[in-house]
């Protein structure tokens, strides 16, 4: 949503919406993820996926990483009012095309079928690092990681396969080489 | 080891330390551990309103007034309920509150227990952050961060949530830490480059004007010494926002009045057609900026502001400093000094033309009405008050609606935190609560309250705190029978079909003001306005004024919906021109 937040006036000017990857640093106490996608919700932002864990037992820090789109305003917007939060402690903004940065989705498919329907279902997930953490005569569970899109692919394509059931994460997020962001 | 003392104790060993004198509260189940232990403390005095919400919004006129954090203690469930307007309220006009709520002992949260609600939940987004004190560990801490966070940077609302179990708890007490930085969030991030910069664009400028507002309030009174100071430096044309009011003084000739939607027709044309903007603490607001793609078209514009986030939100600038406003403004008079750069003189010339300008804007007179013989008109009731009051150094508050728009028009404030209004919420019933607390931390000082009658009724239950603490507030009632903007909007947008804003039954306001204790006074016609006004203003104690005006009054000028700011309507004669249609009806 790029409408400006007055009602007294929509801008006629649109600017275009790009996809961006927010990774947020937070302390880990209670409230704080209500806090993040309260501010979302709240200002009529989007959240496209959410992925948060702790990664500093010791200091206590939770690293989210929000998928949203949004004008180049609207995304200056997010990251300063995330930043006024007490509990964030930086934030971090990658375009989704950032040849720099890796970005990871992870997803479980369960297949129930003919055990030839099956290996196909295994063959098509091949290239993408597939898992087998289940096997019985007439199911599989599949373990892929890749992009959203390439997951949102292989979810239909194994439908002709006995797909039954799909289990996704949010994207996580990590530049490449040596440098890390402070 | 040290001493240890109750969760109660130590909540009242915080407030010493952060030098608090009042809580503005009520008392309740949740809380009654604390308000056991007030009566061992003298220094601190809580002042006992008659609904939560009136806590609220007398410690911001408390806090707006005073420039110290307002303190409010409510209950747990409604306690905490009923202070939400007046938080979020808070939280839209940048005021620093500290509340402390009750809540139900640690082990029966989230069991639906007596009078539980979720507090911290429902406060989340109307407050700058809030806590819940699960641990008596973190309690003292916890109330210091709270000070802390509501009085720095942009100020606001703050909440802490305070389990009954924790308040009998016992821990030993640790003093507020010496300045520790925030995830090292600092806040002046100008440089001199900057100033220099904005020096550059001063000296170019042809049509300068300088566009402040709350933010220099809330910078303290040294803010508002060093605004004038550069108006004088340079010579420059100043308007100002509904928030802003009294920072540079009402009266002096380079000051254009209020801007936006019902600002003067000088300061908004001038908005319009300026090639450079100076914003200083302002947020570019809907009510100012009318309709953006038309904002200002041919300025530079420059922000300064202590918010990030402010920066760029509606308004793209060209220049911005995030800081202290009085700490940026001190950056420029030096930087100005010290160059020698006498803008005044010799911009003289260059912004000779543009004042000019000014001057015939200015002819229009736009805040003109037609006053009469036969009824009071709200702007010369105003007025009035105004001439009655202004050797006084006196404190306004106000409701929301037209009367707020006549006495932010008509009343001339020259100091700040003289001031204080609903600007960002537009809460009905802030201006009554409000001048208690004014009064609270101005005992000796003339506080009048401009309010409309449906605004008052909301909260009038405060006049009893009035009487109860000897509080002389005068409620300086502008009575036209009608919610009177409502009944604008559907004069001007809905085809004059007045739904539901006109009250009948109106309560009996001298018998009322007599029913609390306090003093009644009416005035009908125009002359006996005047005596009316003195005998209100010599009163020593609480006045309640029902001014009966012209009901079909309405607030001019005013941007209609969906316009820019140079085309205004400047009064009843105008208003079929420039009917509102299609869009704009939609907007509010």
């Amino acid at each position: 949503m790029a409408n400006p937040k007055s009602a007294y006036s929509v801008s006629s000017k649109k600017e275009k919406s790009d996809t961006h990857i927010i990774v947020v640093w937070v302390d880990n106490e209670s409230g704080v993820l209500a806090r993040v996608v309260g501010l979302f919700s709240g200002r009529g932002y989007n959240i496209e996926s959410l992925a948060v864990a702790e990664v500093d037992a010791k200091k206590s820090i939770s690293r989210i990483t929000i998928v949203t789109t949004g004008t180049p305003q609207v995304i200056d917007q997010i990251k300063l009012q995330l930043k006024k939060l007490v509990p964030v402690h930086k934030v971090a903004d990658f375009k989704r095309n950032d040849k720099g940065v890796i970005f990871k989705e992870m997803a479980l498919f369960k297949v129930v079928g003919s055990s030839l329907k099956i290996k196909k279902a295994i063959n098509a997930c091949k290239k993408y690092d597939a898992v087998i953490l289940d096997k019985t005569n007439k199911s599989n569970v599949i373990q892929i990681t890749a992009l959203r899109r390439e997951i949102d692919k292989m979810a239909k394509n194994l439908r002709k396969f006995g797909l039954v059931s799909v289990s996704r994460t949010g994207a996580v997020a990590m530049t490449r080489g040596d440098k890390v962001f402070n | 080891m040290s001493k240890l003392y109750t969760g109660a104790e130590i909540v009242f060993k915080c407030l010493k330390d952060q030098d608090v004198e009042f809580i503005f509260g009520y008392p309740g189940g949740a809380v009654l551990p604390i308000y056991d232990e007030l009566k061992n403390h003298n220094t601190i005095k809580h002042i006992l309103v008659r609904h939560e919400q009136g806590a609220g919004h007398a410690a911001e006129g408390y806090a707006r007034s005073s420039g110290k954090p307002g303190v409010v203690l409510v209950t747990s469930g409604p306690g905490a309920t009923n202070v939400v307007t007046a938080l979020t309220d808070a939280y839209m006009d940048s005021v620093p509150l500290v509340c402390i709520s009750g809540q139900v002992p640690t082990h029966l949260i989230g069991t639906d227990a007596f009078q539980e609600c979720d507090t911290t939940g429902i406060t989340r987004p109307c407050t700058k952050h809030n806590w819940l004190v699960k641990d008596i560990k973190d309690l003292s801490k916890t109330l210091h961060e709270a000070f802390r966070v509501a009085t720095t940077g942009r100020p606001g609302p703050v909440l802490v949530d305070i389990p009954k179990d924790i308040q009998f708890a016992k821990m030993s007490y640790s003093k507020p830490k010496v300045e520790k930085k925030l995830n090292g969030k600092s806040l002046n991030h100008f440089l001199q480059k900057d100033i220099d910069s904005l020096i550059g664009l001063m000296n170019k400028s042809k049509k300068p004007i300088i566009y402040s507002g709350g933010g220099v309030i809330n910078s303290g009174p040294e803010a508002s010494n060093v605004l004038r100071e550069l108006v004088e430096l340079t010579g420059f044309p100043i308007t100002s926002t509904l928030q802003g009011l009294g920072a540079y003084p009402g009266d002096d000739n380079q000051f254009l009045g209020m801007l936006g939607m019902h600002g003067t027709y000088e300061a908004n044309n001038a908005m319009h057609d300026c090639d450079l903007l100076i914003n200083i603490g302002a947020r570019f607001d809907d009510r100012i900026t009318g309709k953006i793609d038309e904002f200002s078209p041919k300025s530079k514009k420059v922000h300064i502001d202590i918010d990030p986030s402010s920066i760029n939100k509606i308004i793209k600038v060209d220049l911005a400093l995030v800081g202290d406003v009085k700490e940026v403004l001190k950056g420029i008079t030096k930087t100005l000094k010290k160059k020698n750069l006498d803008l005044k003189k010799s911009n003289k010339q260059q912004i000779a033309k543009w004042w000019e300008q000014i001057q015939k804007w200015r002819t229009k007179n736009s805040l003109h009405f037609k006053n009469s013989d036969e009824t009071i008109k709200p702007q010369h009731a105003v007025q009035r008050l105004y001439e009655f009051t202004k050797h006084k150094d006196t404190y306004i508050t106000t409701e929301v609606g037209q009367h707020q728009m006549w006495a932010a028009q008509h009343y001339k404030f020259n100091k700040p935190n003289r001031w204080m209004t609903s600007g960002g919420l537009g809460t009905m019933g802030y201006g009554l609560p409000a001048a208690v607390g004014v009064q609270i931390a101005h005992p000796k000082k003339l506080v009048i309250d401009i309010a409309g009658e449906a605004s008052v009724l909301m909260t009038m239950q405060e006049m009893s705190t009035a009487v109860q603490y000897n509080l002389p507030i005068k409620i300086f009632i502008l009575n036209n029978q009608y919610m009177g903007m409502v009944r604008q909007w559907q004069e001007l947008l809905h085809e004059k079909n007045y739904s539901e804003s006109y009250t009948e039954a109106l309560p009996d306001f001298i018998k009322m003001a007599e029913a609390y204790g306090c003093k009644g006074i009416m005035a009908e016609k125009p002359d006996e306005l005047d005596e009316k006004i003195r005998e209100m203003v010599e009163f020593d104690g609480p006045v309640i004024f029902d001014c009966r005006v012209d009901p079909n009054e309405n607030c001019f000028p005013m941007i209609p919906s969906g316009k820019p700011h140079n085309q205004m309507i400047l009064g009843p004669s105008e208003k079929e021109e420039n009917k509102i249609t299609g869009k704009g009806k939609a907007l509010v």
